[in-house]
């Protein structure tokens, strides 16, 4: 238990996948404008990884890590390598079935996450999430918690960037730094302030 | 005297490759374009080395990426060519992927998940699907050499000045000497950190606004 509230804590601040291993950051850049819509994309984000982390832990547990075949009578055969192809067709799988069930059985959900859907797919985090559950061998459990973990990681980022700019609007920022440049160190300084968390230890 | 021979950089100047990879390159290579492409692989700038190793890994990727799709550009359905581009896309990352392992261990593991990460690089796909599919193969590769060449520069830019500020070395080789430790000078360890990247990129992106207001 102790072990998964470790994870958890990790994932969302200290090993944040955004701002400590920069996964995601096209999204995060062009959607932080507005409060709402950047609240809707990190709920998408954390659902999405929620899902797809544990989905492809299966994947790989069952089918392509070495040895992983042995109850189908092949042993010896390693697929691992396959994992970066079947990965991404399941995220996109998974992206279109949820988009198809929310829209099915709770359009109001639908209204607010429905646009962000098919962006997820081709959102580096959530591939990531899946590559660094594998290069870690997280359990089963751990996965879980790694992609919800990681999830809100993201959302809490893209939402506190999307708050920054909003009071940004009002100051005085030089001209060559204006955009892009000011969006960049507001964002190297949040994470300063993410790793802050460094200090904690269960 | 034929005027190829005579004179190579002007024959070369009217190809249209030339026309393609000075646009690629210079016209319409803004740092702040280039960083959406970046983004994952900022991870990999700490060091030198897997600056450059990977730059070189996004270029091949890209420019066969798009030699590949152009030469089937014909072939393709048009209503399931992401699909396809993608398809190309991750076999060539996988081919990176296993030859880095291969011949790079050490590198590969430092790298970690960052080249199977290429496969969701805007660049490469946008590559594909904006330039590739409306443009013949030999074209296509140059163009990708070039868009390659501009996001390995960004890249090996910013690795340049962490290696050198965060742990005084380029490539792994001592720069700063060791008479400055001993009157003071300390490592900028922020630089080593993944907030060191974010401020240098803006930084960089300042100076770039600064210096080509006009561009």
């Amino acid at each position: 238990m102790e072990n998964l509230i470790s994870i958890a804590l990790n994932s969302i601040f200290v090993g944040n996948i955004l701002l400590a291993y920069f996964l995601g950051m096209c999204s995060f850049l062009a959607i932080s404008k507005n409060m709402k819509t950047s609240a809707g994309l990190g709920l998408a984000v954390i659902f999405v990884l929620t899902i797809t982390a544990p989905a492809n832990w299966l994947i790989y547990n069952l089918l392509l890590a070495p040895g992983a075949l042995t109850w189908a009578g092949f042993p010896n055969v390693d697929l691992s390598f396959l994992k970066l192809v079947l990965f991404i067709a399941t995220i996109a799988a998974i992206v279109q079935g949820l988009e198809m069930v929310i829209d099915r059985f709770s359009p109001a959900l639908y209204a607010a996450l429905g646009v962000f859907l098919p962006l997820i797919t081709v959102n580096c985090a959530i591939l990531g999430g899946s590559l660094f559950m594998v290069e870690r061998s997280y359990t089963f459990s751990e996965t879980v918690v790694y992609g919800m973990g990681s999830g809100a990681g993201w959302a809490l980022a893209i939402i506190s960037m999307s708050a920054i700019q909003k009071k940004l609007r009002y100051a005085d920022v030089p001209r060559g730094l204006q955009g892009f440049a000011i969006n960049m160190i507001t964002t190297g300084l949040i994470a300063i302030g993410f790793m802050l968390f460094a200090g904690i230890s269960l | 005297m034929n005027a190829t021979v005579t004179r190579p950089w002007a024959m070369i100047r009217k190809t249209k490759s030339y026309k393609e990879i000075l646009r690629a390159l210079w016209q319409a290579n803004p740092i702040s374009k280039q960083i959406l492409g970046i983004c994952s692989a900022l991870a990999v700038t700490v060091q030198l080395k897997t600056a450059i190793v990977m730059s070189v890994a996004l270029t091949l990727v890209v420019a066969f990426s798009n030699l590949a799709v152009s030469s089937i550009r014909h072939a393709i359905p048009r209503n399931i060519r992401i699909i396809v581009e993608v398809a190309v896309i991750a076999t060539l990352v996988i081919l990176a992927d296993e030859l880095l392992k291969a011949f790079m261990y050490d590198i590969s593991k430092q790298l970690s998940v960052f080249v199977g990460l290429i496969i969701t690089n805007c660049i490469v796909l946008g590559r594909a699907e904006g330039f590739a599919l409306s443009n013949p193969p030999f074209r296509s590769f140059m163009d990708g050499i070039a868009n390659g060449i501009g996001y390995s520069s960004v890249l090996i830019g910013v690795a340049f000045f962490r290696e050198l500020l965060g742990s005084g070395k380029l490539l792994g080789f001592q720069i700063i000497p060791d008479l400055f430790y001993d009157m003071g000078y300390v490592n900028n360890g922020l630089m080593v950190l993944a907030p060191g990247a974010f401020i240098i990129i803006g930084l960089f992106v300042w100076l770039e606004h600064t210096l080509l207001k006009g561009k």
